[in-house]
């Protein structure tokens, strides 16, 4: 039965391309295009006097060269706030060319266009900017406390401030039920910045049709329709003489979903300018410097609880370094402080944070996009109340998790979609007791005993989240069954090597009963479907997924009721098998759905044999029926959208064993364990993949990777050499099982999966390292280096078990 | 991060590739394995006039074990290095070294020579040819010298290789009878630069006492800093030896600087760690000779 394609392991379609090299990435589009290169600020404060471009009009090859002036009205704007928010009261963007400030290292200044990209840098290494250095503003606790402004009409250089306050059910508020709780602790933790580093970076290729007037653009992007919206405004072009394609992407992780960037936009008006295609590679200096960041947070936490850990009280403020600009609003630090939450009900929460701005490269969001600071923080909150009462840190978490009998469950919050935070569904408990028996919680102890008994030291650690996934407004999806028989599935989101064309064929094919071979999937093409919001937020399979699974019951109507006439049956009697619709019970009764698509389009000519016997002669018809019925369209096609109400809300558990090195401090993972549920699983493969990649990135977030400014801005590890972003030989094997309550949201009953991996992992090794060491770790990332300072720190201290 | 501007020069014969380097002279850059040129000069880091390749020079792909070392021509590939099993027999530091250095990928293009010329202090080579006493062989138009391990890591980044010099070779002599190495570091992740590394030598004499025991130490200075231990360890018997005394001592000769990825004082204090874990493996290698 081909409808047993949804939640089958099927391998993914798109790897023997991918991994292959017959991948489409951005650039191998374009070969003979002319490049673009930008000159880019060296400082990261300082005031424009002057641009010399006199040394660089004799290379060889030279095209053009651009600076802020050039610039038409629109574009000489600075580029959108993507997501105005009330608090946000303070949000500022930049220019796609620096106009006379440059507020960070890495800010595009000019753009030079040349015959190819060596010439192009060739000239911009001649190009002089006469710059009067200011002062940085760097740290954003130094940045709060600084004089010194960011934007000189930015007092304090806060961008958004923003309280959410929920009252416990007696009516207390946080402050109050913290005070007069039988325990209470305060603390504050660190969360360093690093970046989504997809392995490609950005990219974008221009073709202007000057006979046609149209411009086609492909960028490496997370939204293609909304870029299309955003050229054809900055550039003050017909949207329908517009066309965006994200092709194949090499990984987006949040960093792609910020758009117009200056490129894109910059790029296409120069190729129309020059009536020339014209291209643009980032390479990895440029997506250090002049791309996004993400993470960077200080907390101050303060909680109140009682006797068995029940949390009473707690109170979180939260730094937020927003980098030089605010083009995504204030998501980031919103999504931190409404999933701070967990799956536990708290007794009473305020949650305030300040968005400053520093000298620093632009923060937006990377995967996980605030929750795996939210998820640090609770967690940690979690085990600092756990070695208070010198309870099991399970336990702590069990006495507080909300029961599965109290779903919807309403946090009291508003979250980043605008709409009130409420969980649609889940098992707390049962995750937690799933994750214990697959780690070996409970056994943990005579481990670690016998560990200490050799000389080693192991510790265990724990890490829960829950995770809104599946954000609105809307995603589409379009089905052609054409008459050779074929599928043709597309929806407006794209894929940056997610395994869409996998998951969204297995929902086609179960839904429309034909086998997975015959459907096609294409994804983020606005020639094929126009509008979309984006993939973000683990929606792709929420929300296109559903899309695609609605258009596809709108197209089986269709095709059960032509059938029907065509076999003299009423639908209700039809099935369709493997392509073939079938009366149900007569075995030799059937009709290919190729049939079918022929006769849904009534035709005057014959181009085939096929499509013969859909023509007005073919003795097909009723007389007494116009050939296309009112209220029916031709062909075997179906389009719908799916818009929920709210966000669905996936959760998961993760465990990990660490041992620590005595004498180098060496920090390894010897085990890590995933409970994960996100509702029904479409491709069981897919989701362990997507996890495995979050947590690739987690441990990334947790030992390796982090962004080094010094106090002038400049960032000091700009390479893969010394970002440190791990090798599959840093990473463990990552044990997985599935827990599905499915979402009562969306007709698939599914949740998100694409950001899971990664939102626990620096809580968990916290905690892990923590139970190794005996030692408080209150910040990450952590490397050996620190853990040794750490040691000597506590020196004098207990070293024995927390 | 597209290179600048440059003469790209193919030599068939090193006669050729002399000449060539001989008139480009300080603006001149051998192009072997490549792997930290290119990037440098991707990078824009250099910004060499000529760069002269020498990837088929076949004449230098040679890989000899002599009788009193093994000599390892210009164009010979850390993987080929890595996998002979004469050399594994003749010289195990060797060996023992390469399988630190990077990945197999690189190690697949990278050369022993271009290594040893780049002459990084984080590099694991140099301190492979400081401990062991070895030289680097370097040629021009009509003149060859031999360049002793101890004059040839003249500073950061820098080797006695001047402007016009093509090293063909380098050398890197047995182990006395009854010695024994090994090479112990620590690296953020698997495969970068140590952020402190020790490789250890130990020689023992017929009634198994120690004579010799010295150590090459890499990133704690501007070239591979080597040790004599042998007082420190004292004359006896490896399983009696005062090794914790010994790694005070290298402690002492070192001075590491802090970088972004570890301070000063965890690079020295693992280095004591490992320059201790080095000599006892060494030792029991000896034992085992």
């Amino acid at each position: 039965m081909t409808t047993k394609l949804f939640g089958e392991p099927v391998r993914r379609r798109e790897d023997p391309r991918l991994l292959t090299g017959q991948g489409r990435y951005l650039d191998d589009l374009g070969g003979d295009a002319l490049a673009a290169a930008f000159v880019r600020s060296p400082h990261a404060h300082a005031r424009i006097r002057d641009i010399d471009v006199s040394a660089a009009i004799d290379v060889d090859g030279l095209v053009a060269i651009y600076t802020w002036e050039d610039l038409p009205a629109l574009l000489a704007q600075p580029l959108p706030l993507l997501i105005p928010h009330p608090a946000l009261t303070h949000g500022r963007t930049a220019h796609p060319l620096a106009r006379d400030l440059v507020r960070h290292v890495g800010e595009p200044v000019v753009m030079v266009v040349a015959r190819d990209r060596y010439l192009a840098e060739d000239a911009c290494a001649l190009i002089r900017v006469d710059y009067e250095i200011l002062k940085p503003v760097v740290g954003v606790e130094e940045a709060a406390q600084s004089a010194q402004l960011v934007h000189g009409d930015v007092p304090g250089n806060v961008g958004a401030h923003l309280v959410q306050e929920v009252p416990s059910a007696a009516g207390l508020g946080a402050r109050e039920a913290i005070e007069t709780a039988p325990h209470t602790l305060a603390f504050r933790l660190d969360i360093e910045r690093s970046a989504s580093m997809p392995l490609e970076g950005r990219g974008v290729y221009a073709r202007w049709d000057a006979d046609d007037r149209s411009l086609r653009v492909y960028t490496s992007t997370q939204t293609s329709t909304s870029v299309r919206m955003a050229i054809a405004a900055k550039l003050g072009l017909p949207l329908p003489k517009v066309e965006v394609i994200a092709p194949d992407v090499g990984g987006g992780f949040g960093v792609k979903i910020v758009h117009p960037w200056p490129e894109e936009v910059l790029v296409p008006w120069a190729a129309i300018l020059l009536d020339r295609e014209v291209k643009w590679a980032e390479d990895r200096r440029e997506h250090f410097v002049s791309s996004a960041h993400e993470r960077a947070q200080v907390q101050s936490v303060r909680v109140g609880f009682d006797d068995d850990g029940r949390v009473l009280g707690l109170e979180v403020n939260i730094l937020h370094d927003h980098g030089a600009y605010t083009p995504y609003g204030i998501i980031v630090p919103i999504i931190t402080s409404t999933q701070l939450l967990g799956p536990y009900k708290i007794g009473a929460y305020r949650v305030e944070f300040s968005s400053i701005y520093t000298n620093t490269v632009q923060v937006t969001p990377y995967r996980g996009a605030g929750r795996p600071q939210a998820v640090f923080c609770m967690e940690r909150t979690m085990d600092h109340i756990a070695a208070h009462l010198g309870a099991d840190r399970t336990a702590v978490r069990e006495v507080n998790f909300i029961r599965p009998d109290e779903f919807p469950y309403d946090q009291g919050l508003i979250f980043q979609d605008g709409r009130p935070l409420i969980y649609d569904s889940g098992d707390y408990p049962e995750s937690l007791r799933m994750l214990k028996e697959l780690i070996g919680w409970d056994s943990f102890p005579e481990a670690k005993a016998q560990a200490a008994a050799e000389g080693r030291r192991i510790g265990i650690g724990i890490g829960c989240y829950v995770e809104g996934t599946g954000v609105g407004p809307y995603e589409g999806g379009h089905v052609q069954i054409t008459s050779d028989g074929r599928v043709h599935v597309s929806t407006g989101l794209t894929s940056q090597g997610q395994g869409h064309e996998t998951v969204f064929a297995q929902i086609a094919a179960a839904e429309l009963g034909v086998p997975l071979e015959r459907v096609s999937v294409v994804t983020g093409d606005t020639r094929r479907f126009g509008y979309a919001v984006g993939t973000f937020a683990s929606r792709a399979a929420v929300m296109s997924g559903n899309a695609i699974a609605l258009a596809c019951r709108k197209v089986r109507e269709k095709a059960l009721r032509i059938a029907a006439d065509a076999l003299e049956a009423a639908p209700g009697d039809l099935e369709i098998v493997d392509g073939e619709v079938r009366v149900l019970g007569a075995p030799g009764s059937s009709i290919p759905l190729a049939t079918v698509a022929v006769l849904s389009n009534p035709l005057r000519y014959a181009f085939d044999e096929e499509a013969a016997r859909a023509t007005q002669f073919a003795g097909t018809s009723a007389f007494d029926r116009p050939p296309v019925e009112e209220g029916q369209e031709p062909g075997l096609e179906g389009r719908d959208y799916y818009s929920p109400l709210r966000s669905t809300f996936a959760s998961g558990m993760h465990a990990a064993i660490v041992e620590t090195d005595p004498l180098t401090a060496e920090i390894r993972i010897l085990r890590y364990a995933v409970v994960h549920d996100c509702g029904n699983l479409i491709n069981p493969m897919i989701v362990e993949g997507q996890i495995h990649g979050g947590v690739a990135q987690g441990v990334g977030g947790a030992l390796y990777e982090r962004m080094v400014y010094d106090e002038h801005g400049q960032l000091l590890n700009a390479s893969f050499m010394d970002f440190l972003m791990p090798y599959a030989t840093e990473i463990p094997r990552v044990e997985t099982a599935h827990l599905q309550t499915p979402s009562p949201l969306n007709p698939l009953g599914i949740k998100g999966a694409g950001e899971a991996g990664v939102i626990p992992v620096s809580a968990v090794i916290a905690s892990a390292i923590e139970d190794a060491e005996g030692i408080g770790i209150d910040r990450m990332p952590i490397s050996p280096s620190d853990l040794f300072d750490l040691r000597r720190a506590s020196t004098g201290r207990s070293t024995s078990e927390t | 991060m597209k290179p600048p501007p440059f003469d790209y020069h193919a030599p068939r014969s090193v006669g050729e590739a002399l000449e060539t380097l001989a008139g480009a002279g300080e603006h001149g850059k051998v192009l072997a394995g490549g792997q930290s040129l290119i990037p440098m000069l991707n990078m824009r880091l250099a910004a060499p006039g000529h760069l002269v390749d020498i990837n088929r020079l076949t004449e230098l792909d040679t890989l000899d074990v002599e009788p009193g070392g093994v000599r390892v021509g210009a164009l010979a590939r850390h993987a080929r290095v890595e996998r002979s099993e004469e050399v594994a027999a003749a010289q195990p530091l060797l060996c023992q070294a390469l399988r630190l250095v990077a990945h197999p990928v690189i190690r697949n293009r990278g050369t022993v020579v271009g290594s040893l010329v780049h002459a990084d202090p984080a590099a694991e080579l140099p301190a492979v040819l400081a401990l062991l006493g070895g030289s680097v062989r370097l040629a021009r138009p009509g003149a060859v010298r031999d360049v002793p391990a101890a004059g040839f890591f003249t500073g950061l980044l820098e080797s006695a290789a001047e402007p016009g010099e093509l090293a063909v070779s380098a050398f890197f002599p047995l182990l006395p009878p009854r010695s024994g190495t090994a090479f112990r570091e620590v690296a953020r992740r698997h495969g970068d630069y140590a952020l402190a590394g020790v490789a250890a030598l130990v020689g023992l004499d017929d009634d198994l006492r120690i004579t010799a025991a010295r150590v090459a130490c890499v990133s704690v200075g501007p070239a591979p800093v080597l040790v004599d231990v042998t007082e420190a360890c004292g004359h006896r018997p490896p399983a009696s030896a005062d090794w914790a005394s010994a790694a005070r001592a290298v402690q002492e000769r070192t001075a590491p600087e802090a970088d972004i990825h570890a301070t000063a004082d965890y690079r020295r204090h693992l280095t004591g760690v490992l320059a201790q874990q080095a000599l006892r493996d060494a030792a029991r290698e000896a034992l085992d000779a």
